[in-house]
């Protein structure tokens, strides 16, 4: 390979990570605060889908990207509701309710958006991260969807809300330990419906960077499970807001690993590429999982790790 | 028999008011309720053409169900179905390649053994991988099946591409001979058949033999299972591997009796579609049958309701969606003692009356309004009062 070649392809797996890394960065960071709060939303596929389509919606109705993903992440947080409350009724499994919100919310999402397919809508802004670089091919890879800085930011005031707040504890709280929240004075379903809720939100500025940014149009195959592999994410990450950034990244590399690829030409084993993702959570959870045993830093009362 | 009508009472209400709210939410689209109730009804089993079209969806639901169901009577959520649909389908159509087969039935059931073990293996990585290593296997089965997507799409494309297939890439075809006919010359394929004799041998395993039964122990309550000394792995992977089995065939089945080769439509999320037959079935091999039917039924008037109504085919997708959502949170109402309900709330003895009386000069009646009051009891008297009364309860 020619040295232009081996920078197309390193440009186009860096700027993949970024690009195909944001929708991870905002699901696992939603996920991570739905699990500390003690309950697995696997409905958070439903709830990327259903808010990319009303992102992409909302932006083309209100003619303003922004106000689209103000509406995608709304519409993401009352399907989170919605499984929230479900699951605060009496012996309803949350994971089974993930699932069925995931039917529900991507049913949802394809029958509303049946005509979004063609129109195009505002997209968001591009922040150019590559105006150093005289390579051209550099400069399109490293412009970066003007959501990633809110994602970190949003990681950091996660994480610091976790450790510093009395909101984090109290959420913190309700995932450890349900009996303590309860003799404390807490309502323990209270807490869990607005942790899903508010993690919902930040899974819906996940679905708005899918539809506004990259790829940037709405159709049904928008989402290929990211909204799955958050929760594995959330596991390697072991619930940390910070790490999940790091975990989104990682990810979104593997992701682009195959498009990357088949850009400089070489189109053998695209599609085993594309599941390199899946192939890395497999093996980071056989790594970092032990049978018998809580994985390490995983809230107390969650029913997936134990 | 009241039994069962007492657990097919609920899912029947879930399923009523499923369609209920389909009502509702078509109405908001601008369609008439009544009309796309009918047409649902009309385009899942109002003729014998819909009823071929239904009874071919179904067979590969009952199978892709039971991946669902029987690693579920062993205390597993697998929702990686379509892994093994997808494997078990690419096996069938792969077999002719490395191994001559004679063109009759005999040819067909290998293509079947083949998608069966390739399905069972595929499940049976992710029981391994919970009993073993550790892994959650909801997380695990739908990651692997994403990787066997993946790989079916890299072997179709690739290796095993027919390079006849230019537009859309698929294997080479079966040979006639080794095609899955239809039952007395009709479109309804014989996989509906196996599909109904797994569900009623899977049932019957379950129900009456003592390898079924210590499965449903290990499901039920590992610790028993663990203190009567049952070997836990041993049957979850059984189970996983019979579920996997399950979901192959209906892979192998839908590529020798529908497609005739392995391409790209053979995904179409009947996978997915078994988790929700499976819930609603309540992970019962035998009531998977009506269910798979029905749904099936759903599935084949979800095009009848796109050219008549202008319904989006999505349609059919809120439907099963709007029916998973209440069959869950019927779950909650099963438990509840509706008898003891009704009869908390039927009216009891007369309590006697409250008297108002007026209220006392220090004390504003605004405070405390529901009590009448009192004048104030000393001490002593009040002990003794309270002593009479504790009498009068225990009596």
């Amino acid at each position: 390979m020619t040295p232009d070649q081996w920078t197309a392809l390193v440009a186009g797996i860096v700027g993949g990570a970024l690009r195909v890394g944001a929708p991870f960065l905002f699901v696992s960071l939603g996920e991570c605060l739905t699990e500390k709060s003690g309950r697995i939303n696997l409905g958070l596929e439903g709830v990327l889908v259903l808010s990319a389509m009303a992102s992409f919606g909302g932006a083309w109705l209100t003619g303003s990207a922004w106000l689209g993903v103000l509406v995608g992440a709304t519409a993401g947080a009352l399907l989170a509701l919605l499984h929230g409350l479900l699951c605060s009724l009496d012996r309803v499994n949350d994971v089974a309710t993930g699932i069925a919100l995931m039917l529900f919310g991507t049913g949802l999402a394809f029958y509303l958006g049946k005509p979004l397919i063609q129109p195009q809508a505002p997209q968001l802004p591009a922040i150019p991260l590559g105006n150093w670089s005289e390579n051209p091919v550099v400069r399109s890879a490293l412009q970066i969807n003007a959501l990633v800085p809110v994602g970190i930011v949003l990681a950091l005031v996660l994480w610091w809300g976790f450790a510093r707040t009395r909101i984090g504890l109290l959420v913190r709280m309700a995932g450890d330990s349900a009996n303590a929240t309860r003799a404390l004075g807490y309502s323990v379903a209270g807490l869990r419906i607005a942790a899903t809720t508010a993690g919902g939100f930040i899974a819906g500025l996940g679905g708005a960077s899918l539809t506004l940014f990259y790829p940037g149009s709405w159709n049904e195959g928008i989402s290929s499970g990211q909204g799955l592999i958050a929760v594995a994410l959330v596991i390697f990450a072991r619930w940390n807001p910070l790490r999940c950034i790091v975990a989104a990244l990682l990810f979104g590399g593997a992701g682009a690993i195959g498009p990357a690829l088949q850009s400089i030409g070489v189109g053998w084993g695209y599609h085993l590429f594309n599941t390199v993702p899946y192939v890395l959570t497999l093996v980071i959870l056989v790594l970092t999982c032990k049978p018998g045993s809580v994985a390490a830093g995983s809230p107390g009362e969650l029913s997936s790790t134990r | 028999m009241r039994s069962v009508l007492k657990e097919a009472a609920l899912p029947v209400f879930a399923i009523a008011a499923a369609l209920l709210l389909f009502g509702v939410f078509v109405w908001f689209a601008g369609a008439s309720p009544m009309e796309v109730w009918l047409i649902l009804f009309k385009g899942a089993f109002g003729d014998w053409f819909s009823w071929q079209n239904t009874l071919q969806r179904a067979a590969p639901l009952m199978l892709t169900a039971l991946c669902v169901a029987i690693p579920a009577r062993a205390g597993l959520v697998v929702i990686g179905g379509e892994g093994a649909l997808v494997l078990g389908g690419l096996a069938c159509a792969a077999l002719p390649y490395v191994l001559p087969l004679p063109a009759n039935a005999l040819g067909s059931l290998a293509l079947c053994i083949a998608g069966a073990l390739a399905g069972a293996l595929w499940i049976m990585l992710a029981g391994w991988l919970r009993q073993y290593r550790g892994i959650n296997e909801t997380i695990s089965s739908l990651l692997l099946a994403y990787v066997a997507i993946g790989l079916f799409k890299h072997l179709v494309e690739g290796v095993l591409r027919d390079p006849a297939s230019l537009n859309k890439p698929a294997t080479r075809s079966l040979a006639e001979g080794l095609a899955i006919g239809g039952i007395g010359g009709s479109d309804v394929h014989w996989g509906l058949a196996i599909g109904v004799a797994a569900c009623l041998v899977s049932g019957l395993w379950l129900r009456a033999t003592p390898s079924g039964f210590a499965v449903r122990v290990v499901g039920g309550n590992p610790r028993a299972a663990q203190l009567v000394g049952l070997p836990a792995s041993r049957l979850i992977l059984a189970a996983c591997g019979l579920g996997g089995a399950c979901a192959g065939v209906a892979g192998a089945v839908e590529v020798a009796a529908v497609h005739t080769n392995a391409n790209a439509s053979l995904i179409a999320g009947y996978g997915y579609a078994g988790i929700l037959v499976s819930f609603i079935a309540r992970h019962n091999p035998v009531a998977v049958i009506p269910v798979a039917i029905l749904f099936g039924g759903f599935g084949a008037a979800g095009s009848l309701l796109q050219r008549r109504v202008g319904l989006p085919d999505a349609s059919v997708l809120v439907l099963q969606g709007m029916a998973f959502v209440l069959i869950l949170a019927s779950e909650g109402l099963r438990m509840v003692d509706w008898k003891a309900l009704l009869n908390s709330r039927a009216p009891r003895v007369q309590e006697p009356a409250l008297r108002k009386e007026p209220p006392m000069h220090d004390e504003p009646a605004a405070v405390r309004p529901l009590e009448p009051a009192r004048p104030p009891i000393p001490h002593g008297v009040r002990v003794a009062h309270d002593v009479a009364r504790l009498q009068e309860v225990t009596r």
